[in-house]
């Protein structure tokens, strides 16, 4: 087989690299995994004895509080999420064709959205506790903690992958021939964000 | 020289998009986006105009918008559109189990609310 075929199969039972099927896999169990935990936010969605629920107004030790869900701060990260893939993908394009300067700049974009949407969701969680919705308030409290939890555990661990990557694009160590590494990351990105386009209208917005 | 072409059809096939396709993919999901947040407001508000036909059709509404973005951000940024269809094998086959698991436990919980209280009514 010569060198040019070779780059375009990889020598693979599938012909595609086995680290592109890996993660493709690990995907779909993934998909499972957040599966399970939206279905069980909606199947105990508006079954709490008390509040507080996602839209309404609810008592707080005989106080009126306003809804507990604050849909602007969250709109704000949900788009700068959805950027955040638009500028992995420019940063991957940058690593296939040797550009170094792209690289590095939308990978950087891409971590600063990535620690934007942690840290908002920090702040919410440490404003709701502060408001009086700890884990264990009612069921509304406990689904949403746990589904966005793990959500936000994910986007953290890829934001320390993708400042690994940002590393090694700085010393030099991500070369064209290597961009799968990058694409790898970059898949799994684009996967806690697809994530979130279901998670936001559901939690935030379905009344 | 077999190899060769045989290599630049397979380039020509799997190429990623341009950024100008990723910029209009991206635009697109903002838009999308914002036709969400604006559906929740319009429903939320009983006096903002097109309240009443919005408002009983929001959750449908959420679910397309929602499932364009997906497939969006799956066949562009993921290359699904592009790469090999094992792949897309892999994820859509993962997918439907996902769709059926929220499905199962939908029906069994609702079984449990409306149907099991009927039955023994001890249980609530």
């Amino acid at each position: 087989m010569s060198h040019d075929a070779h780059a375009a199969h990889p020598d693979t039972a599938t012909g595609i690299d086995s680290r592109k099927l890996a993660i493709w896999t690990f995907i779909g169990s993934e998909c499972m995994f957040f599966a399970s935990l939206i279905g069980t936010y909606l199947v105990y969605k508006g079954r709490d004895v008390a509040g507080p629920r996602p839209h309404d107004p609810w008592l707080l030790k005989g106080v009126e509080q306003p809804q507990i869900l604050e849909i602007p701060l969250v709109t704000v990260g949900t788009a700068l999420l959805l950027f955040s893939s638009f500028f992995i993908v420019l940063a991957l394009y940058g690593a296939q064709k040797g550009k170094r300067g792209m690289l590095l700049g939308w990978l950087a974009a891409t971590i600063g959205c990535g620690a934007f949407f942690v840290g908002m969701q920090v702040y919410e969680f440490s404003h709701f506790y502060h408001r009086g919705m700890g884990y264990t308030t009612n069921l509304f409290s406990q689904t949403f903690y746990t589904l966005t939890g793990f959500h936000g555990t994910h986007v953290t661990i890829g934001v320390i992958w993708l400042i690994t990557m940002f590393v090694l694009a700085l010393r030099g160590k991500l070369p064209p021939a290597k961009a799968l590494n990058l694409e790898i990351a970059a898949l799994y990105w684009h996967f806690v964000d697809v994530v979130w386009i279901v998670i936001f209208p559901v939690v935030y917005l379905m009344r | 020289m077999h190899a060769v072409a045989h290599a630049e059809a397979h380039a020509e096939t799997h190429a990623h998009p341009t950024p100008g396709l990723y910029a209009r993919v991206a635009i697109t999901l903002f838009v999308l986006t914002a036709l969400e947040v604006a559906a929740y407001e319009v429903a939320r508000d009983p006096v903002a105009p097109l309240h009443g036909a919005v408002e009983p059709i929001l959750v449908p509404i959420l679910l397309v918008l929602s499932a364009a973005k997906f497939a969006l951000v799956a066949m562009f940024y993921m290359h699904l559109k592009q790469d090999e269809p094992l792949l897309s094998g892999v994820f859509v086959f993962a997918l439907i189990i996902a769709a059926l698991i929220i499905v199962a436990l939908m029906i069994l919980f609702s079984y449990q609310y409306h149907v099991a209280p009927t039955i023994n009514p001890k249980r609530g």
